[in-house]
């Protein structure tokens, strides 16, 4: 990691950590949103973004950790442990997606993943006697450490903060591994990629599996700060937002997801005052910052990043460029 | 015995015999040129040996070993590389990325090189070829952004980084100028020398019968002739076959 890079982590965490204590109610609730959705979209990045695969699943895979939470945790199974069973049956059914990846691609890929989460949703809402269906769940319990408890929105911000930062620093180490190059051969040229030893089955299932899993978690947290979930937080709808977070923040690029879920989860809400016409100007803004910035709005990010350099070359360049350089100097 | 065989070896395509029945081998360290005119089944035959294709009839086997309807992942680990006819690279990774692409599976678990980051040896290994390759100045730069000579090399260099047994080259020369012509025919003697084994499929006939030390030739999916560059060259058969009768 460059110096530049590790400044902005601190200076972020910096101001992570800080914000509780300057907002008032309701933005400390769209801050912790944010920070949620941004698990969910930094998984389906990984997916999509990396490796390729479209997946409108995200919203079904984050109903397992909602709902796992959301019935666990009231017979007395730590939190913590319901969110790993939430997160873990997000694991293994982004494995069981991941199977169909093998044999079709793009829009046929895109309608097998809609059919599931539509499946899910269906499942969820109709299961009455577990999910409660159309009428929810609520009183959702935060997570208590003994006396320790995260029950007020400041702490339970400082909680999912905690849980951010090991999905962030998860997903770096995945994508700037061997796995992580990987899953970019796969997605610019699948075929080149298995010729040079890529087995595409298991990195395509490894794939869909941990965007999954981090949608378990992303849901695991999403219960408790909403207090109350139904299965209309998990339709394809929602899904679809998360693709929007990601397309417009950055496909494939690891600072995208930051962009995308802080702009598609705020952009709405500083578009109230709009009343009526928010919903027309939120999705006019969107369709322009794809027409101006087809690589998402990361590129705004490369040019801010640029300038501040002094008009140097700021993007990200491959870690192996780094690393070689490391490993000249060792000879 | 040979290191890569095909033995009768059937591709059909519906109606459509592309190959037929064709049989050959390359014994350890040779040169073989797969040589015919277009759409005589070479590459069929190339993808075939390389799991990209499934066969329809025949075997194909490496040191022995069936390994008919292998998936190229597995071929990758076995020991065969290969390039394609029409580049086929990773175009928005660094060219020093797709060298280390090329090279990352061959050790190791999946669970291994998730866990390690150390990719010491490999950033060494690519840095050495790249310097050998003679594209070290532009390891840094985007492969899409290489020039169509240097993408042809850097596919050879992909071949090399997994250390294979075998390589197949398909059209290696095609389409680039005499300069890059004369780099790859340099770099494939110099390591045949070295004890690699080579198939090539190749159009240009100089580079073929001064390359290669045995040559077979296909014609519409059919195996028409084998041996040694003279013979080839005299051969009626391959005359009718080029030049028609």
């Amino acid at each position: 990691m460059t110096r530049r890079r590790i400044l902005a982590l601190l200076v972020g965490i910096a101001v992570l950590l800080l914000l509780p204590f300057g907002l008032e109610q309701y933005k400390l609730y769209l801050a912790s949103l944010t920070l949620v959705y941004l698990m969910l979209a930094i998984g389906l990045n990984l997916t999509l973004g990396y490796a390729g695969q479209i997946s409108l699943a995200t919203a079904a895979m984050m109903s397992f950790g909602a709902y796992a939470v959301a019935l666990l945790v009231p017979v007395r199974v730590p939190f913590e442990v319901a969110l790993l069973v939430g997160a873990l049956f997000a694991f293994l059914w982004g494995l069981a997606l991941g199977f169909p990846a093998l044999k079709v691609k793009h829009h046929y890929l895109a309608m097998v993943t809609l059919g599931f989460n539509l499946i899910i949703y269906l499942v969820i809402r109709n299961w009455e006697s577990l999910t409660g269906g159309s009428f929810g769940i609520n009183a959702i319990r935060r997570p208590a450490w003994g006396p320790l408890h995260f029950t007020s929105d400041r702490a339970y911000y400082f909680y999912i903060l905690g849980w951010t930062v090991l999905v962030v620093a998860s997903a770096y180490w995945i994508l700037h591994s061997r796995w992580g190059r990987a899953f970019r051969a796969i997605r610019e040229n699948e075929m080149r990629a298995e010729v040079v030893g890529v087995n595409l089955r298991n990195y395509k299932l490894m794939c869909f599996a941990i965007g999954s899993l981090y949608a378990g978690i992303g849901g695991a947290l999403f219960a408790p700060l909403l207090t109350y979930i139904d299965p209309s937080a998990f339709t394809l709808d929602r899904s679809f937002q998360f693709l929007i977070m990601v397309v417009l923040g950055g496909l494939g690029r690891f600072e995208g997801p930051f962009i995308g879920a802080a702009v598609v989860t705020l952009l709405p809400e500083a578009l109230r005052a709009s009343e009526g016409l928010y919903l027309i100007i939120y999705s006019l803004s969107v369709i322009l910052m794809m027409a101006f910035m087809p690589k998402g709005l990361v590129t705004f990010w490369d040019w801010m990043v640029e300038r501040v350099s002094g008009g140097r070359p700021g993007k990200a360049k491959a870690i192996s460029v780094e690393k070689s350089a490391a490993a000249s100097k060792s000879k | 015995m040979p290191l890569l065989e095909i033995r009768s070896l059937s591709k059909h395509f519906f109606r459509l015999r592309a190959v037929n029945e064709v049989s050959f081998g390359v014994e350890p360290g040779e040169l073989l040129g797969l040589i015919g005119p277009n759409g005589s089944g070479k590459t069929t035959v190339f993808n075939c040996m390389t799991g990209i294709l499934p066969v329809t009839g025949g075997r194909v086997y490496f040191k022995g070993e069936d390994i008919t309807d292998s998936n190229p992942d597995g071929l990758y680990h076995r020991g065969i590389a290969r390039t394609f006819q029409l580049i086929q690279l990773f175009p928005q990774m660094t060219v020093l990325d797709n060298m280390l692409m090329a090279g990352q599976e061959r050790k190791g678990t999946m669970l291994g090189r998730l866990l390690s980051l150390d990719e010491t040896e490999e950033t060494e290994r690519a840095l050495k070829l790249l310097e050998y390759l003679d594209l070290s100045e532009v390891k840094d730069g985007l492969a899409a952004n290489l020039s169509y000579g240097e993408q042809k090399i850097l596919d050879f260099g992909m071949a090399l980084m997994s250390d294979p047994e075998v390589i197949l080259l398909d059209e290696p020369m095609a389409g680039v100028n005499p300069t890059v012509i004369k780099r790859l025919i340099g770099y494939i003697r110099d390591l045949n020398k070295q004890g690699n084994t080579f198939v090539v499929i190749e159009h240009n006939m100089q580079v073929v019968m001064s390359l290669c030390q045995r040559i077979v030739v296909l014609s519409q999916g059919e195996k028409i002739a084998e041996g040694t560059p003279d013979e080839i060259q005299n051969n009626p058969l391959v005359m009718e076959a080029y030049f028609g009768s």
